[in-house]
């Protein structure tokens, strides 16, 4: 009981953790029709900074410092990159964000070097929230929960209370009648692909520490996320956010369990023995291929459901 | 609104120009001629003569360009034939390298009586086999949601690479001996500068069929629905089905590609189905230039030599490649294909002469920006990665401090005075070039 008690607190961190990210791809996708593969660089950018701000001026100020630099770091590559690649087609686009990618990677192993960095969660947070069946909750947890959950908030007023959401939303399905309404749509990319970068640096900052901030991050993180856009449904927030909180129990809940595919058939009477391909794949248990669950089941989806979760369209 | 259109329209005017015809090809042919008798000829050039042996590194480094080729050229037949941008294209490579161990090690017992030279057609079968499976699931989309699919396909098969022992062997791979003693010619294999000529044969093999394939209808159908799905649909044809076809074909060859591997190295690990090499495939193929058939040849060469040239004399020579990518998708999508096509005309007409000042006179700036960019990607990285390895910046003999402002500030001025300059040189360039190319047009109209 415990075990499940405790592994559904981390898989929600770490599904919020997950659509911090996932959210702000998914804003650019539908807004732009750009995948932005440097997401997840944006989001080791944003773990990298916080430490680096935070040994000058302590975690909280960071907190807030590290994002906006992420997303002035956003709307420079929106401007002076993207913009240039958006004249040669959308292939162009990936292409290009795809380069950012290696370019990001070394150039922060450059900056900061190989070696994990000491960013540590803020003594002031390193305390164990609450304790259940012998088990500790630390507090930065807590604390990670309710950033993202503030943020989801924020975003949500934001995008559908008020005027500057209105525009984006309009510019997300119809950019031509905006622009001829007078807004300046290319402006509104911009927001959007800063906005995007500030979530991804806000989940860097407090993924940063929840992880380990390494140059081998962002490499961890941007498939999964890239599984929670597709599985969710290409453009759709809503879908986003049930694949993330999904994607988060699955990883870690595949973790405790030691049960294997044999397990299931067991019932039946079926018994297997040798030593080959076959077997091993029948026995090995989910534990050891929790980290390949989350792309068997895009695949799944794919097959039944060419257009994820929740997904409007295809592209 | 559906972003099926802009696309599609995205995509051909990214290409310009379609895959050049049979029209074009003859007048080429001299290039590619050349091209193999300098492939045949380069070990023997290299050719120790009071030793009597090759050059290790020459032959390797060969070798290596064959089966990068094959690989670029086959991810060419997705990027640009199809416009189908994979994310996952050293799957197959990689499955072709493992299931070639598994079949060397089978020839080697003896229970697989097959010749060396044509074990590379057995991994291009598991290649194709794979892509049957993979491509029914990524193919039923197009643009970014297949990009995303391949890219979730990749991962699946490298983290199953590093889980399932009795296929892959975990971390430490799997390994065989290529010596099988069933040869067609005879050869043992035993010395790599056969492995090099049976690698150059199959390289030549494989990409006369994928020429081959770019000229028949399902090439043409390929070009079309990369063009324009949607009336390729009208006219009665599944993009689909092109798009599947296309995947599978391209799957094949890789595993070719991935067999030459198995053969030359010996040993496979995970490293030849990850993610990395799926990326390096794109950028070769682009670099190369994806318009052109001969580009993703020209594209592996040149990666393969920056790779054993720059990688070791540069920690940072991925930032390097990076930017380079980067710039060619900004500046030249038809990538150094394209730029050297985009001369024809000129080259045609004789008035190339007249852009010889000009070309002297961008690159001058152009060095200028170079060598900025150079230092000050070389001071950051001697900095960190550098002092971590214990290694001292050595420039012309004498040592260079990294922790001085001195060198620091030589590479910015460089780098942002000689980018200033670029920008003045490139837009009087752009004028000369603009005047000329306006001069010829009512020349190959009248034509």
């Amino acid at each position: 009981m415990e075990i499940v008690l405790v592994s559904l607190l981390n898989g929600l961190v770490y599904g919020m953790l997950l659509f911090m990210l996932a959210s702000g791809l998914t804003l650019i996708f539908s807004m732009m029709g750009v995948l932005n593969f440097a997401h997840a660089s944006i989001y080791m950018i944003g773990a990298y900074l916080a430490f680096t701000v935070s040994q000058f001026t302590g975690f909280f100020p960071a907190l807030i410092i590290a994002p906006i630099l992420c997303g002035l770091l956003g709307a420079a590559i929106e401007v002076w990159g993207l913009r240039r690649a958006h004249g040669n087609g959308h292939i162009a686009e990936l292409l290009f964000t795809f380069g950012l990618v290696f370019i990001i990677q070394r150039v922060v192993q450059m900056t900061w070097g190989m070696l994990p960095m000491p960013y540590r969660v803020p003594p002031l947070l390193d305390f164990p929230l609450f304790t259940f069946y012998g088990a500790h909750f630390p507090a930065y947890r807590g604390f990670m929960l309710l950033v993202s959950a503030g943020m989801l908030v924020a975003t949500w007023l934001l995008l559908k209370k008020t005027r500057v959401g209105l525009i984006i939303q309009a510019a997300l399905t119809q950019p031509q009648m905006v622009s001829a309404l007078g807004h300046n749509v290319p402006r509104v990319f911009t927001i959007v692909f800063a906005g995007g970068c500030m979530l991804a640096g806000l989940a860097g900052v407090i993924g940063g520490n929840y992880q380990t901030t390494e140059p081998g991050m962002a490499d961890a993180m941007g498939p999964i996320v890239f599984v929670v856009v597709v599985f969710g449904g290409l453009g759709s927030l809503m879908g986003c956010f049930i694949a993330s909180i999904l994607m988060g129990m699955i990883q870690t809940f595949a973790v405790v369990i030691d049960a294997s595919l044999l397990d299931l058939i067991k019932p039946l009477g079926i018994t297997l023995s040798g030593d080959n391909l076959f077997t091993e794949f029948m026995t090995v248990p989910v534990a050891r291929i929790g980290a390949l669950l989350p792309f068997a089941l895009m695949i799944l989806i794919l097959l039944f459901r060419p257009r994820g979760l929740m997904g409007t369209r295809d592209t | 609104m559906s972003t099926a259109e802009p696309i599609s329209k995205a995509i051909s005017r990214s290409l310009g120009r379609s895959i050049a015809g049979p029209a074009a090809m003859p007048t080429q042919g001299w290039v590619w001629t050349a091209l193999l008798i300098a492939a045949v000829a380069m070990p023997w050039l290299f050719y120790n003569y009071t030793t009597h042996r090759h050059s290790g590194f020459v032959v390797s480094m060969l070798s290596q360009m064959g089966m990068m080729s094959i690989l670029a050229l086959s991810y060419n037949m997705l990027l640009g034939q199809a416009g189908l941008f994979s994310l996952c294209h050293a799957t197959f490579f990689g499955i072709g390298g493992y299931a070639t161990i598994h079949f060397l090690n089978l020839a080697g017992a003896g229970s697989l009586p097959l010749p060396l030279e044509l074990i590379p057609f057995l991994s291009g079968l598991s290649g194709l086999g794979l892509a049957i499976v993979f491509g029914y699931m990524a193919t039923k989309q197009r643009a970014t949601a297949f990009a995303m699919i391949t890219l979730g396909i990749g991962e699946l098969m490298t983290t199953a690479a590093l889980m399932f022992h009795h296929f892959f062997g975990g971390e430490g791979g799997v390994n065989s001996n290529r010596m099988i003693d069933h040869s067609l010619f005879g050869f043992k294999y035993g010395a790599s500068i056969q492995v090099y000529y049976l690698i150059l044969a199959w390289t030549l093999l494989s990409a006369l069929a994928m020429l081959f394939l770019t000229r028949t209808p399902l090439g043409r159908m390929a070009n079309a629905s990369r063009d324009n799905f949607e009336r390729v649909q009208f006219m009665g044809y599944d993009p689909r089905m092109v798009r599947f076809l296309q995947f599978v074909l391209s799957g094949f060859f890789a595993g070719i590609g991935g067999g030459l591997y198995a053969i030359t190295y010996e040993i496979v690990t995970f490293d030849a189905l990850a993610a990395p090499l799926s990326a390096n495939a794109l950028l070769m193929a682009y670099i190369g230039g994806i318009s052109a058939f001969g580009g993703p040849i020209l594209g592996a060469v040149l990666i393969t030599l920056l790779q054993s040239g720059v990688s070791l004399m540069s920690n940072s020579w991925l930032v390097y490649v990076g930017v380079l990518f980067i710039s060619m998708v900004i500046f030249a999508p038809n990538g150094i294909m394209g730029l050297v096509e985009a001369h024809g005309p000129i080259v045609r007409a004789g008035r190339f002469g007249r852009l010889l000042v000009p070309y002297v006179r961008v690159l001058i700036p152009g060095l200028v920006m170079l060598l900025g960019f150079v230092g000050v990607v070389e001071l950051a990285s001697f900095l960190t990665i550098g002092a971590a390895q214990g290694k001292t910046l050595v420039l012309f003999g004498s040592k260079i401090d990294v922790h001085a402002v001195l060198p620091w500030l030589a590479a910015f001025v460089c780098l942002i005075g000689g980018l200033f300059w670029f920008r003045i040189e490139a837009q009087s360039f752009g004028r000369v070039w603009d005047g000329l190319m306006s001069e010829l047009k009512p020349q190959r109209s009248a034509a």
